[in-house]
């Protein structure tokens, strides 16, 4: 047993660390997100020059053969730094499905994109009706020739504006609800008949509704299997919900500092407001929370390499769970504690305290966790 | 970074729960389910037992009898003997008196109280808080004056834990009044059966006697009973107070009482079904379970840090073991009470010699829920964990 960073994770941390320090303070976040698209090209390339976009791939795959716990330093430092760029959608999620389901040949079309710098992707997935069950889904392919004819709607496509690949889910066969019969598609950006809504989201990111009407790709557009993908979709989604949390601890992190330099600078009736102690408690309170969130951050981060595919899915959700109590709690005391300034765009906490509520409702909130670990048997 | 306990570890696991499923009383274990009180003499019982396997006094240096084992052994030990469940070790002497002694304490003494400790010969008493001495324990009052090779000590004590059973009692004395708060105070040791020691017992809410008032009248002890240095005794206990930090968070009693609660519930009927079925129950025994699990995890941090670094400074995870694992052992009362419903009522005649077989289980859950309302106050109350975490981690 060992929590301790490596060497050469600790030279990764200081190299994420180091970078993010000097170009991504708050006002150069301003300028980026004012960017076309919303995000920098100039720091993606940046995190590419560091090798950060090839971190998790196989040296054999052209990137640097890094585990989860690699991730989860990347992910923190991101949080942290309140980072627009799209290393989840691209990295962590679409990075996934090549890693567990592509092909050699996908592997091959897709990667050396991925890791350069030179192209994003986006995981079209989320449906009106689906809410959080990744198995409801209306979207369907339709066998054509040796390829597919993909016609549905999907929402809140994280980086869905800007990506151009798309990773879609679709229903090849069964009902609605089926738990069989779902596949995942690669799908150029700019194919025929997929529309794009793109907008900002709440939290300074930016996501589309997309719209696909008898899009037509190739037979080697499948990720895995086309009528069994569900189980792959599951496991990189839990390596998102993964990333999610230990982007949230950063997130955290920083929010509690924040605040709590805050509170030994301002003064109200003459004394540091950091002097009374219903603030303090506040804090310590949000310091537990913290330190609870932390831990199950590493233990998510860990669960993913589970054999146990029941075991690592409870785990992770068990993790979900922990960060989205730890995250209410402290994004919004971080704004109470803040007073009248943590109202405002110009102050940086309410940025936080907007990308934490963000994170508990992607890929299952809290109450949508607790049920799934509750119906799992629990944890202990 | 790797969760996995090793190979020897997991072992060693197997070893420390088959010894204790060898070994525990049967009747010992079954009244620490049901959250009764033990008799004096079944925890001597026990404690002997451990004692003679060599893991009465586990993490003292082996010198003075302890294992050698790695902070992580310690920790899997707690675990196991508190999910067993079985008696842990009388805090007062082995974790408490027993360290400040081989750390503070002259070879005399050493010869003198340790092995009687490690042996339970003496059962060991604290003698900190006084009635206007709680959580500002450094305003206390108990004066030790010296006369001669005497000191005269006069004053009173209170909560004092077991007292009626004890033997030895380590006192936080007033040594010089003119002194400042914390610089006046000295650490003496003393038999309880000295002349001008009075205990009076105190009744708790769950109709327990646990604790009890401890006066002191004239008593005359012998100045080589001062360990260390006069008037530094505030060091010592700060030093005492420190070194216990994670075994505090209790999660293998946690998990125990876990398995309880999903064992009793499993039995309940509540609306035509049993109360484990019952998906608003269901849910919050699961979000207590994964506020255990984080613990367990931070816990772990701690213990892992230990090991690696050694006990100097104090992980700031730390002082997070206290309130979590205080109120998670609080929530799991709650999850009891609400298991028995109305038949949390009904109060036990019978005592801890029940036999009636329908009531058994259900007597001593309200006292335990009434009981467990301690943990927050005890050991620093968790109002003066969130004052340390300002202070000490924040640095508000």
């Amino acid at each position: 047993m060992d929590f301790d960073l490596t060497e050469e994770q600790r030279l990764l941390k200081d190299s994420i660390d180091g970078l993010l320090a000097d170009a991504y303070d708050f006002d150069s976040r301003k300028k980026y997100m004012a960017e076309k698209g919303g995000w920098s090209k100039a720091i993606w390339s940046k995190l590419a020059e560091q090798g950060l976009l090839g971190l998790p791939f196989s040296e054999d795959d052209g990137g640097f053969g890094a585990g989860g716990v690699e991730t989860m330093i990347v992910m923190e430092a991101m949080g942290r730094a309140l980072v627009l760029e799209p290393y989840l959608a691209t990295v962590v999620i679409a990075g996934s499905f090549l890693r567990h389901g592509g092909s050699a040949a996908q592997k091959e079309a897709h990667l050396a994109g991925i890791i350069d710098g030179s192209r994003t992707f986006a995981f079209a997935q989320l449906e009106k009706q689906s809410r959080y069950d990744l198995f409801d889904v209306a979207t369907s392919a339709k066998k054509k020739g040796d390829g597919w004819i993909i016609d549905g709607e999907k929402f809140v496509v994280l980086n869905g504006e800007n990506a151009d690949t798309l990773i879609v889910t679709a229903r090849t066969k069964g009902g609605q609800r089926d738990k069989s019969g779902i596949g995942v598609f690669i799908v150029p950006a700019d194919a025929k008949g997929v529309t794009r809504k793109g907008y900002p989201t709440q939290d300074g990111l930016h996501a589309a509704d997309i719209t696909f009407t008898g899009v037509e790709v190739g037979a080697d557009a499948a990720i895995g299997d086309p009528e069994n993908a569900l189980p792959l979709i599951e496991r990189v989604v839990d390596e998102a919900r993964v990333a999610l949390c230990a982007e949230a601890v950063g997130l955290m992190d920083e929010s509690l500092n924040t605040t709590v330099e805050y509170i030994k600078t301002r003064k109200q009736f003459g004394v540091a407001i950091g002097s009374f102690q219903a603030l303090q408690h506040r804090a310590a309170d949000m310091f537990v929370a913290l330190e609870q969130a932390r831990s199950m951050s590493m233990f998510a981060t860990m669960a993913s390499d589970f054999e146990d595919a029941k075991e690592r899915a409870t785990s992770i959700a068990a993790a979900k769970v922990q960060i989205g109590k730890s995250a209410k709690f402290i994004g919004q005391q971080s704004i109470q504690l803040h007073g009248g300034i943590g109202m405002t765009m110009e102050a940086k906490i309410g940025h936080y305290f907007k990308r934490l509520s963000m994170i508990e409702t992607t890929f299952g909130d809290t109450d949508y966790h607790l049920r799934r670990v509750s119906e799992a048997g629990g944890v202990v | 970074m790797d969760l996995a306990f090793t190979k020897e570890e997991q072992a060693f696991r197997e070893e420390v729960r088959q010894f204790f499923k060898d070994n525990v009383p049967p009747e010992t274990r079954r009244k620490l389910v049901e959250g009764r009180h033990l008799s004096k003499d079944e925890m001597v019982t026990w404690w002997r037992i451990l004692n003679k396997k060599g893991w009465g006094v586990s993490h003292w240096p082996v010198e003075y009898g302890g294992t050698g084992w790695s902070s992580v052994q310690h920790y899997i030990f707690n675990e196991e003997l508190q999910a067993y469940p079985a008696p842990q070790p009388l805090a007062f002497g082995v974790s408490m008196v027993g360290p400040v002694i081989y750390t503070f304490g002259n070879e005399a003494q050493k010869k003198q109280y340790l092995p009687r400790i490690a042996s339970v010969d003496d059962w060991w008493c604290q003698g900190f808080s006084e009635p206007g001495s709680g959580s500002d324990l450094a305003s206390l009052k108990t004066k030790a004056e010296r006369r001669g090779d005497k000191y005269i000590i006069n004053g009173q004590k209170t909560w004092t834990t077991l007292a009626q059973y004890a033997d030895m009692i380590f006192c936080l004395c007033r040594t010089d009044p003119a002194a400042k708060k914390q610089m006046g105070i000295s650490f003496i040791v003393f038999s309880m059966k000295s002349k001008g020691v009075t205990v009076r017992p105190i009744q708790t809410i769950d109709g327990g006697h646990e604790v009890n008032e401890v006066f002191f009248d004239d008593v005359e002890v012998p100045v080589e009973n001062l360990i260390g240095e006069e008037n530094k005794g505030w060091d010592y206990a700060k030093f005492l107070l420190g070194n216990e930090r994670t075994g505090i968070a209790r999660v293998g009693v946690s998990k125990e009482r876990l398995r309880r609660i999903k064992e009793l519930a499993a039995k309940v009927e509540s609306g035509g079904r049993p109360m484990l079925e019952d998906p608003a129950f269901r849910e919050k025994l699961t979000a207590c379970e994964i506020e255990l699990k984080a613990l367990e995890l931070t816990q772990l941090r701690v213990v892992a840090d230990e090991g690696k670094h050694g006990k100097g400074k104090p992980n700031p995870a730390s002082s997070v073991l206290k309130i979590k694992g205080s109120e998670i052992q609080q929530t799991t009362t709650e999850l009891l009470m609400e298991v028995i419903g109305p038949f949390a009522a009904p109060y036990d005649v019978h005592g801890d010699d029940d036999s009636n077989e329908t009531m058994d289980w259900t007597a001593q859950i309200a006292p335990s829920y009434f009981n467990n309302r301690k943990v927050s106050i005890y050991g620093g109350s968790n109002e003066i964990q969130r004052n340390i975490i300002s202070k000490a981690v924040l640095g508000l």
